[in-house]
């Protein structure tokens, strides 16, 4: 802190605090729970395969560590809880977003290696013709079983389904007196099941597996029952999978362990794929179709959203801005009223309003015209009455500003320009529009980018929809990039696919990161803001 | 003709011309009034119309009567499907938790950047704006898949839940706050901190007692758009929530529309209307205040 004058002389505010011990105390017992608890949660992610996270958690707590523990950062612990809410919330899903975009993650890869891995590891089967056990049935009133099991040294075990096996002596656990055979005639709560009677329950026994953990034993026969063994056994040296029953060896490959045959065990788990997402995004014949048509739209719905409630709004201004008009104030405040109605809730109801058998609209026109637009069925006119709505939704937020940036425009342009004989359309073309675009200019591209993504209109209007039928992935011809994005990640019949759908978010990410250098050129905004820091 | 009568002519030419064009005016004012009022006008006299369903809908209905809105309020058989009033109420009671969080949060963070100088500040501060620029809705596939790995670990801010959906809210719009409150403070002279600071106050007794108060206007401005903003978010609640029990209205109202919605209109109308309410009267009562806290914090950037 070695700058005590700033430019204009004046003494800059350094950062001094006095602290009492105790509240130091009481700041330092703070941040000992909230460490506490940050390694509670960085434990509980680790198992579960989020390491991702884990990381980010941890390098964000010992930021939070030195900013709470150095004396002068102080500046900094009046907007700790901001920046951390900040870092978790919108800054770790930017990169997590990049992240994910480079990887398989989605449906049928939902888990790391490690844990697909450890399923299989944990599945086990019933060896054939290893009998090694003989076992007699119990069953409850309530139909619940246990197995008294004899191995072949004559050990005996009770088992019951989920718990662990145990060997017991007569008198134990409820076991009754042992007969000739070694089997107790009764365990409490239990009845004995003859041989009749085990033909009875014999389905029921067999799907049945008794203990738990590594110890788990199932009836292979009338007569005997098996430990079950591991199906898989997973050598980490050789990254290889083996089938324990079969002996076929299976090989990661492209998310999935595969066999030489090319058999393939689901689930798969995630991998990196690099830029194979934009690859795709590009050239996959499959997605090729909507993705194009998409893309295309989404470029044509913001430029004609923009132009269409910019020209409706300049020529509304223009033509009010009359002062000889009555009731001038009176029809601006009608007009603006759309503006001040939340547009999910308009667009919900213009649902309704254009509903093709019922709504409103379509029953005017079809009782003069006798014929109505397909608005819903029809991808041209689907596409036409999300720009009506757009429309309606926007024209008064044009009407406003530029209402406002005629006034600016000096009267004396237009006197001069009478004088020298330029019509009406001339003083509009060289005198208006041009002046008008200094001052709106940056709101039409914010607006533009705004549109770009505007999520709501098509979603709520249509779901996207009409559906563009025999697309790869479910896409509808009003679709946008980011409705397509939902329709990947939360929507798709086909099961989630996360990883395409991070792409796809990155490209609109440098669209919109694009627009926005063009909108910072044109106002000379970051040179603004860095005046202001 | 004599100069006169030409003169003459050409007065009551223009005046006939200034005429028909008055006309015109008034003509496209009456068209784009009614293209601006006619889905509202429509759905209140639907909301009025007990007939209830798309098709019998007349522009003033016959028998008008409250009993859409009665339905939504009391009908308990009705709000079994579909409970208007708790999806009211999570509505204003995440939105009004969030704003609560959010101003308390960024007027300290503001405060810290405006008045105190410490190293990477600037770096800081254009990095959240540049933070900022990256629409919310873009994060949505990374939102989920974060707050269902948290939600692993710590089951109240699993999905489902309210509070791991303000912390999304509160995240995401932290960043233009912050830039908004810092403009306000950067407004206000450092004199008054600092003849405070030599009668002995400390930072926290001059941000509370003294700035705070002079702080209303922007707070006020910051405290309606979060209000506003999380009021009608629909996709971060969509994403995040999946019982009909935890929706916001937003959410609420659009189960109504892919659903029964054509045998319900009326119903829906009513929702809607109500549903409106609390931002319309937010704009109206507010408006002045919103109009000059943006204004005066603008002027600062």
């Amino acid at each position: 802190m070695t700058e005590p004058i700033d430019s204009t002389g004046r003494r800059k505010t350094t950062f001094t605090e006095t602290m009492s011990t105790g509240s130091l105390l009481i700041r330092l017992i703070l941040l000992a729970v909230v460490d506490a608890l940050v390694v509670w949660f960085i434990l509980g992610l680790v198992p579960r395969g989020s390491f991702i996270l884990a990381v980010a958690v941890a390098i964000i707590a010992v930021i939070v560590n030195i900013v709470v523990l150095r004396a002068n950062a102080g500046p900094l612990r009046w907007m700790i809880i901001g920046l951390v809410l900040m870092a978790m919330f919108a800054i770790y899903p930017i990169l997590y977003t990049v992240y994910v975009s480079t990887t398989n993650y989605g449906f049928g890869h939902l888990l790391t290696k490690e844990q697909v891995t450890q399923q299989f590891e944990s599945t086990k089967y019933l060896p054939e013709g290893k009998g090694a056990y003989t076992w007699t049935a119990y069953v409850s009133n309530d139909g619940d079983f246990a197995l008294w099991l004899q191995d072949t040294q004559g050990q005996s075990y009770l088992a019951f389904p989920d718990q662990p096996i145990s060997s017991v002596e007569p008198g134990q656990q409820g076991v009754g007196e042992l007969d000739a055979e070694g089997i107790p005639s009764m365990i409490d709560g239990y009845q004995r099941l003859n041989r009749l009677a085990v033909v009875r329950y014999i389905n029921d026994l067999g799907k049945l597996s008794f203990g738990s953990g590594d110890w788990i034993v199932q009836i292979s026969s009338l007569d005997t029952a098996s430990e079950l063994e591991p199906q898989f056994s997973y050598d980490a040296a050789r990254d290889v999978l083996t089938n324990q029953e079969t002996g076929v060896e299976y090989k990661p490959s492209k998310g999935f362990f595969v066999s030489q045959s090319g058999e393939r065990l689901t689930p798969g788990f995630q991998i990196s794929v690099g830029f194979d997402n934009f690859i795709q995004f590009v050239k996959s014949p499959a997605l090729q179709g909507p993705l194009v048509s998409i893309t295309l739209w989404n470029f044509a719905f913001a430029f004609l959203s923009v132009a269409m409630t910019f020209s409706l709004g300049l020529f509304l201004a223009i033509i009010f801005s009359d002062t000889a008009i009555r009731g001038r104030k009176l029809i601006r405040t009608l007009l603006l009223i759309p503006y001040t109605i939340p547009s999910l809730i308009t667009i919900m109801i213009w649902r309704g309003l254009l509903n093709p058998e019922l709504g409103i609209v379509n029953q005017t026109l079809m009782s003069i015209f006798g014929w109505a637009p397909p608005w819903f069925t029809d991808p041209w006119w689907a596409k036409g009455a999300i720009l009506l709505i757009n429309l309606w939704l926007g024209f008064p937020y044009f009407m406003l500003i530029c209402s406002g940036a005629l006034t600016a425009i000096s009267p004396e342009l237009y006197d001069a320009a009478e004088v020298d004989g330029a019509s009406i359309w001339q003083r509009f073309r060289h005198i208006t529009l041009p002046m008008l675009l200094v001052a709106v200019g940056p709101l039409l591209v914010a607006s533009f980018v705004f549109n770009f993504n505007n999520f709501n209109i098509i979603f709520l209007f249509i779901e996207g929809g009409p559906p563009i039928v025999g697309a790869s992935t479910e896409a509808g011809y009003t679709d946008i990039l980011i409705s397509y994005v939902y329709n990947l990640a939360f929507a798709g019949g086909r099961g989630a696919q996360y990883g395409m759908a991070a792409a796809i978010t990155i490209v609109v990410f440098i669209i919109v990161a694009a627009l926005a250098m063009f909108q910072f050129r044109f106002t000379k905004m970051w040179e603004e803001v860095s005046e202001n820091v | 003709m004599s100069d006169k009568g030409f003169l003459h002519s050409l007065r009551t030419s223009q005046r006939r011309q200034r005429q028909i064009r008055l006309v015109l005016i008034y003509l496209v004012a009456i068209i784009a009034i009614a293209f601006a009022l006619f889905p509202i006008i429509w759905i209140i006299s639907a909301s009025l119309n007990p007939a209830n369903s798309l098709s019998s809908q007349k522009l003033i209905p016959d028998n008008a009567s409250f009993v859409n809105y009665a339905k939504l309020l009391t009908d308990s058989e009705f709000s079994r499907i579909f409970p208007f009033k708790k999806w009211l109420f999570n509505s204003v009671k995440l939105a009004g938790i969030t704003t609560l969080f959010s101003i308390s949060i960024t007027t300290m963070a503001a405060y810290s950047f405006s008045r105190f100088r410490f190293r990477g500040r600037e770096n800081m501060l254009r990095g959240i704006l540049l933070v900022q620029m990256f629409p919310n809705l873009l994060l949505m596939v990374a939102v989920f898949l974060l707050i269902q790995q948290i939600g692993g670990v710590i089951p109240v801010l699993s999905l489902n839940t309210h509070s791991a959906l303000i912390l999304v809210y509160l995240g995401g719009a932290m960043g233009i706050n912050i830039w908004l409150m810092k403009g306000y403070f950067d407004s206000i002279p450092k004199d008054i901190d600092e003849s405070a600071m030599v009668d002995g106050a400390t930072h926290w007794q001059i941000f509370t007692r003294l700035l705070l108060p002079l702080m209303r206007p922007i707070i006020v401005v910051v405290a309606v758009l979060s209000f506003i903003f999380v009021y009608s978010d629909f996709i971060i609640a969509r994403i995040l929530l999946k019982t009909t029990e935890q929706y916001p209205l937003t959410v609420g109202l659009y189960i109504f529309t892919s659903g029964q919605f054509q045998q319900e209109w009326g119903v829906f109308a009513a929702g809607a209307l109500m549903g409106a309410l609390p931002i319309v009267i937010i704009y109206l009562v507010l408006q002045d205040q919103i109009a000059g806290g943006l204004t005066q914090g603008a002027v600062k950037g």
